[in-house]
Order: C-alpha cells, then structure tokens, then sequence
C-alpha cells in the first residue's frame, strides 16, 4: 500500500481552520462557564434541596447522562426551532453543550460537597453564619478544590465533544474540516491537520484551567498540597 | 449574680436512649464552671443544648436572655452571644488562621476588612499566636489550631464561651498550653462553661464543677468538692481519674 500524503492543498485553508479553533473555544468556554454554575446549582439543590428540587435534579442527571450527546443536540436544535424560536447553530450547541456538561459538573461537585463535613458546618453554624454565607465560604470552596481536577479533565472533554455540533452546522473546527476535505479530496490529511489542532487546543484548555486554579486556590498555591 | 446560664429540669433522649434525664443548674456572669463524668453521663449534649446545636425533649434552657428552648428561638441572635469551641477544632481547611477568625466578624458583624484584620491581630496576641497570622490550618500543630479556634470564636465578643472536651486530643504538652489560654480568658471575667477530663484544671479554675451520672447532675459545689466527694460515683470517677 503506497499512500502519497499531500498536505500542500490544505496550506490554502489555515485561516478557516484558525476560524474552526476559536469558535470551538469559544463554544467550549461560554459553556464551561455556564455549566458550571448549572452544575453548581444542581448539586446544591441535590444535596439540600427539597425533595421535589432533588428528584427534578436526579432525573435530569440521569437522562443525560444515559443518552448520546448527538441525540441531545439534535433534540434541542429541532425541539427549539419546533417551539418557533428562532436561534443560531451555534447558540443551539451552547445550550446542548451547557445541558449536557451541566449534568456531569453537578455529580463531580456533589461529591466535593459531600467531602466537606458536618463537623465545619456546624462550626460556621455556630459563628453566626447565615446557609448562603456558609455554603460559599465553608462549603462550595473547598468543596470545588477538591474536585477541580475531575472538572478540568471533564472540561477538556466538553472542548472535544463540543465536535459533535458539527452536526447541527456549527461552524466550529471539525465542520470546518468536514467541508475542507470535501473540497479537496485530501479526507486523511484533513482529520490529521484536525487532530493535531484539538490536541494544541486541549493543551490550551489544560493550561488555562491550571493558571485559573492557581489564582483562586491562594492555599493550594501555596503549600502545593491536596485539600 | 445574675445567671447567664440556666438549665431547668432538662430531657433529652436519642432514640430509647435517655441522655439527660432532668438536668438542672446554673452559671452565673463571669463564672465558670467545668462539667465533668464519665463517657455517656450526657455532659457534651448538655452543652450542644446550651448552643441549641440540639433541640430538647423537655424543661427550659436560658442562655444570656434567649430562650432556648423556645420553637421561635432566633438562633442566629443566640450565636452572637454564645461562642463555642469543638474538641476537633473544626478550623476552615482552606483559609489562614487570620482569614478563620476574620470570616464570621466580616459576614455576620459586617465590619470593614482592614477591622475584621485588627481584629485577628488582637485575638491572636491573646492567644498567644500573633505570628502565625498568615498559617494554614494543616502547618500548625493542634495545640495551635485548638488556639486559633478559641481565638476564632473570641473574636465574636462573645458573653458565654462553652469549651466541648477540647484538650482531649492533644498530648499533654500541648493541652498546657490550650489550658493556659482558658485559664487567662477566666481570669479576665470570661464566662464559660466547659466540657473536661482535666480534673486537676477544673478544681484550679473552676467555680463550679458540675458532676455527671447518667444523664443527671450527681454532684455539684465549688472545686473543692473533687477532694471530699458526698456520692460514691463521684469517689469512684475521681479515684479511677486522678
């Protein structure tokens, strides 16, 4: 088997596949931010909400965690144009990537929440603190700094997943190839070139998140070691 | 005397299992009395009922004019005036010793940053920890943690302070130095009621000692009252202690 790789055809499309990068970033941090606080919230409302707040939240983790992402997607894109809403691919991708990411920050967070122990609640309990001053000050932020290498590692795999809204015309990096590689025939060379962008794009994610850890985390900082 | 502090005929059960079983007595202003007894006598849920940390079956609790045992208690309200230090010392893992104590004057008093830091300095001098300001919990040893919690709750200008067995995990050494700080605060005027083993601390310190037995108060007197006890539980308990 001889297979001539040809690059050279694909030199003309650098500044697409830049464009396909940023927008997968893009999407990747808008709903990282937001999943987030999605996230955040539902843990909150799983471990001390009421019970109707709980079983809402058990169900949505569980439906979206037991389904495939492209199904998510293709059931918010044709769900909200069916509810005559008019939104773009790309926002439609936000709002399944959020959905989606959302469910898995919320079981990765409820088990930082549940690391912290009564025995610190009952001392904020006992300072005076009033449930949202201890939830921020003595749960969530060491609750968050335990966990925050399980969510670095699933916010890398929200930048890779975030390909599938390819499917729904996203114009980010992998839709991008899909049509580069239709115009020049060069399938392989394309998914190489593509390959190698999401690996220089997970190591920028990697290192973004490690920079925004060490800002916030001023005690892992400085001592280096786990809460 | 005015009583900061006074339990009446008090019930609680866990379950089956009676607790206190109509507890009574009182702590008056600037008093300070150690409750003592053995595992099970009742004496820490005795005083997590003071701090309404557990609510009771039966009889009344009053504590610097709040009625504990009152459904409507405004627990917050009863927190300002009522600190309370834990035999784990429960510091907040991810903040310095400064940033522990600065944290409730900050969210519940709401003064500035630049006081809540004046503030930490003053209790930590107290304590005698003013250069351990910026340490994490996880670099002091436990004697120093057990100190910066005292401070912690001191610097909510507290009128009662209860003290829940909190030499009892730290080496002898260390439990001097936890033990010299509460025997300042008292001689200050402080009033406090503490949960201890240290018999030797209580019959120096205290005005009071209170003796446990099966969730009632067996015995009750000035701490000369270790040395010639009227009930042979109180013999026993001091003789297997001492």
């Amino acid at each position: 088997m001889t297979y001539q790789f040809d690059f050279s055809s694909l030199w003309a499309y650098w500044p697409e596949f830049l464009q396909g990068a940023w927008l997968t970033l893009q999407l990747s941090a808008v709903s990282t931010v937001l999943g987030f606080v999605l996230g955040t919230l539902c843990a909150i409302g799983r471990a001390d909400g009421p019970p109707w707040v709980k079983f809402l939240v058990a169900s949505y983790v569980e439906v979206i965690r037991n389904t495939p992402l492209l199904v998510q997607v293709f059931i918010v894109y044709f769900g909200i144009a069916t509810l005559g809403i008019k939104v773009s691919a790309n926002a439609a991708a936000v709002i399944a990537l959020v959905v989606n990411v959302g469910a898995y920050t919320c079981e990765i967070v409820r088990a930082g929440l549940e690391s912290v122990h009564k025995s610190q609640l009952e001392a904020a309990d006992c300072l005076g603190l009033s449930k949202p001053q201890i939830y921020w000050h003595v749960i969530i932020r060491p609750a968050i700094e335990r966990v925050y290498p399980a969510l670095t590692s699933q916010y890398v795999l929200l930048m890779l997943a975030s390909s599938i809204t390819s499917q729904i015309s996203a114009e980010e990096l992998t839709a991008v190839a899909n049509r580069i590689q239709s115009d020049t025939f060069r399938s392989f060379e394309t998914y190489i070139v593509v390959g190698i962008i999401y690996l220089a794009l997970s190591f920028v994610v990697r290192i973004g998140l490690w920079l925004f850890g060490l800002a916030v985390f001023v005690r892992k900082r400085k001592l280096g070691t786990a809460l | 005397m005015s009583a900061v502090v006074k339990l009446s005929n008090v019930y609680k059960s866990f379950g089956t299992n009676k607790v206190l079983d109509g507890v009574s007595f009182e702590v008056g202003r600037g008093e300070v009395a150690a409750v003592i007894g053995q595992s099970g006598s009742g004496k820490s849920t005795a005083l997590r009922c003071i701090n309404a940390l557990e609510t009771i079956d039966g009889g009344t609790i009053d504590v610097c004019g709040h009625a504990v045992h009152d459904e409507k208690l405004d627990r917050r309200s009863l927190r300002r005036d009522v600190g309370i230090v834990f035999q784990s010392y429960n510091l907040f893992p991810h903040l310095t010793a400064e940033q522990n104590i600065m944290l409730a004057p900050s969210c519940v008093k709401k003064v500035s940053k630049a006081e809540a830091r004046d503030l930490a300095k003053d209790v930590l001098a107290r304590v005698g920890l003013a250069e351990k300001a910026g340490h994490y919990p996880e670099q002091l040893s436990g004697g120093q943690q057990q100190r910066v919690a005292i401070a912690r709750s001191l610097a909510m200008q507290p009128k009662l302070m209860l003290f829940d067995e909190v030499t009892s995990a730290l080496d002898p050494q260390l439990t001097g130095e936890v033990l010299k700080v509460m025997e300042d605060l008292a001689r200050g005027g402080m009033t406090m009621i503490l949960v201890t083993h240290e018999m030797a601390f209580a019959r120096k310190v205290a005005s009071q000692v209170v003796y446990m037995h099966k969730g009632k108060v067996w015995e009750t007197g000035p701490g000369a009252m270790l040395d010639s006890p009227r009930t042979p539980e109180l013999a026993s308990f001091v003789g297997s202690g001492l």
